[in-house]
């Protein structure tokens, strides 16, 4: 249990070919079940980061420790397949295939994470827990996912991340497509399963008023250095 | 699942997924039946004359000989004499003969005499015979029997008179010897159906009075005519059918090589492959254009993906966020692709079937080509296989694209 949840150290990262943006990260820890809000306006590197812990881009230099493993040593298609299996990953809005149901939805990154698929003994069983825990409505799981309210779909969205218990879940501004009163009540069950499943917790917002649940509350602008030159 | 997720994205862009399969399908359904139309028509033509082992007619091509005897199309160069009919008909090789007689014409319709002999011998499509449906076969001097266009066009029954005029086009006539509609035969899809058989005498009868082309001042009476030897100078071919298929060469030869009289004996399937290789021409042209039908659905569809890319991207993203390869986002929409086609080409098959049902007896009677109802052929499933693994290939250009999308926008998009 040494292994930090992730660990970022020296990272520095250009988009390759675009002119102009790079970022910089001396260093950034998350232990194990921590939660961690990162508070940034838009355009502060948020989603680049994101994209590096989540190893869909690649850092220039430095090295980023998701769990134990540096995502530099391993290539492409074992990023995504590490992906799959180590982080759920919520998005702002609009993360479900709206055609799909929603239990192939929830079921979708097991189809990509053989280990995290055998963790999970009964997947349908599983996904219909979460639901309930979450707070969805019963029989949602054969709805189609385009049909539900925008709150139900980001819950949807909780148990697709939560599934097979990952250890870390990285959200990127979650709640800002929810009011006022079901971002509360997002977060407390978002909360209340991310602890069950023994997950950490990464999440990217603009809005401050969101930190008094987390462990830790820091500025994005204070962790990472942005360029931006003219091209 | 991701066959099932496919699927269902596919169902959710029900609008334009199913015109692109449409016009997948009707491609499909055209190149098919005009695949089926070709085979059809050239076995319907192959099938014009069947049974008959040699044709023998004055020296000319074997094409020439072909289209004068069997489709009436053009004229005999010259005749052959009724003294080397009966030496070839005395053969020991040969089981039956039966002479033609051409020339004269009624209306449009090109007359045909010959000996009843010929009602038994001349067989088509895989060995059927002439069925006069309507009336009797050639009893009387002045019987005629008739083809169904020939009743259809000119709206005969059993019993009406028929005046056939000398030569073709021409305005002369031998309305001093009518003839009488004896029969009907029943629609054949061959170039009987358009022609009217009297009896080889008849033939002889209403010349009598001819002489050198041209009719001489008097008129024979019907009674001395009926009382006179109506064998004929010279007949313009003969069909001949031999005792055993082995000395059909050997007859040819003998035929061809005839001392009196310049002779030629063609074998009708050569004749009919050779005459098809010269109309068979269209055939290629009509495939061809309908290939191309088949690439513009696929270019179509292809457009279609194309499309659709840019409002999938956040979908892709999704995928990309789960865990999924680029590769998998390539495979998804080369499955889709496939799957339309899959669909495509299943519904082309049974719009073709029925298209099949529907029209086989206005093509039998319109044109007199058979299509048959028959189960796909080998050829026809490797005709959906390849639409279906062309589909394949031309969605692999969208599907490199958003290959190429899905690794430059990993799992961000902004929309």
């Amino acid at each position: 249990m040494t292994d930090p949840a992730l660990a970022l150290t020296d990272v520095t990262f250009a988009w390759p070919g675009q002119s102009g943006f790079s970022l910089s990260c001396p260093a950034f820890y998350m232990a194990k079940g921590e939660s961690v809000l990162l508070l940034g306006a838009s355009g502060s590197g948020k989603s680049t980061l994101l994209s590096l812990i989540c190893g869909i881009a690649t850092a220039t230099a430095g090295q980023i420790n998701v769990g134990g493993t540096d995502l530099g040593t391993l290539g492409a298609g074992a990023r995504d397949r590490f992906r799959a299996e180590h982080i759920g990953v919520i998005f702002q809005q609009f993360n479900l295939l709206p055609y799909a149901r929603v239990i192939d939805n929830i079921l979708l990154p097991l189809r990509f994470a053989p280990k995290r698929k055998s963790r999970t003994t009964h997947p349908v069983a599983e996904a219909d827990r979460l639901c309930t825990s979450l707070g969805l409505p019963e029989g949602v799981l054969k709805a189609q996912a385009g049909r539900l309210s925008v709150g139900q779909q980001q819950r949807v969205a909780v148990a697709r991340a939560l599934i097979g218990a990952p250890p870390l879940i990285v959200a990127d501004e979650p709640t800002s497509a929810l009011d006022a009163a079901t971002q509360d009540s997002f977060l407390r069950l978002l909360f209340e399963q991310t602890g069950q499943a023994g997950s950490s917790l990464l999440m990217v917002s603009h809005d401050e008023r969101l930190g008094r649940r987390f462990d830790r509350v820091l500025q994005l602008e204070d962790l990472v250095t942005t360029q931006r030159t003219a091209a | 699942m991701i066959l099932r997720l496919a699927t269902q994205s596919l169902l959710a862009r029900a609008l334009t997924v199913s015109m692109t399969v449409l016009a997948i399908a009707l491609s499909v359904a055209l190149y098919l039946g005009v695949e089926k139309l070709r085979t059809s028509a050239r076995a319907s033509f192959a099938d014009t004359i069947a049974g008959t082992d040699l044709i023998v007619g004055a020296r000319s091509g074997s094409v020439q000989l072909l289209l004068y005897s069997v489709f009436r199309i053009g004229n005999a160069t010259n005749n052959v004499t009724w003294e080397s009919y009966r030496d070839i008909a005395a053969r020991p090789e040969v089981d039956w003969i039966v002479p033609i007689s051409l020339g004269d014409s009624h209306r449009q319709f090109r007359v045909m005499g010959t000996t009843p002999a010929f009602f038994e011998h001349y067989k088509y499509r895989g060995g059927r015979s002439l069925d006069i449906g309507d009336g009797h076969g050639l009893d009387d001097l002045y019987d005629a029997v008739i083809g169904a266009d020939v009743a259809a066009t000119l709206d005969y029954t059993v019993g009406d008179p028929i005046v056939v005029s000398h030569g073709l086009a021409s305005f002369t006539s031998h309305d001093d010897q009518p003839f009488r509609v004896a029969g009907i035969i029943a629609k054949t899809g061959t170039p009987i159906d358009r022609t009217v058989i009297v009896s080889l005498e008849a033939i002889e009868a209403i010349h009598v009075d001819w002489q050198g082309g041209a009719k001489s001042g008097q008129t024979t009476p019907v009674e001395v005519i009926r009382d006179m030897d109506l064998e004929p100078a010279a007949i313009t071919a003969a069909l001949v059918g031999v005792q055993s298929r082995l000395q059909i060469f050997g007859l040819q030869r003998w035929i061809n090589q005839y001392p009196e009289e310049p002779l030629l004996a063609i074998l009708p399937g050569v004749a009919l492959q050779e005459l098809w290789q010269i109309v068979g021409v269209a055939e290629t042209a009509l495939i061809g254009v309908s290939a191309m039908v088949v690439v513009t659905a696929l270019v179509g569809m292809m457009a279609m993906i194309f499309a659709s890319l840019n409002e999938r991207r956040r979908e892709m993203a999704i995928w990309r966020a789960m865990g999924a390869r680029p590769s998998t986002i390539l495979a998804l929409l080369v499955i889709e692709a496939m799957l339309m086609a899959a669909v495509g080409a299943a519904l082309g098959l049974g719009l073709l079937y029925i298209g099949l049902i529907v029209g086989q007896p206005w093509v039998d009677a319109a044109f007199g080509i058979w299509l048959p109802i028959e189960p796909p052929t080998l050829r026809d499933l490797w005709v959906l296989g390849i639409v279906i693994g062309a589909a394949a290939l031309a969605s692999l250009l969208p599907a490199i694209r958003a290959y190429r999308l899905s690794l430059a926008d990993g799992m961000m998009v902004r929309i």
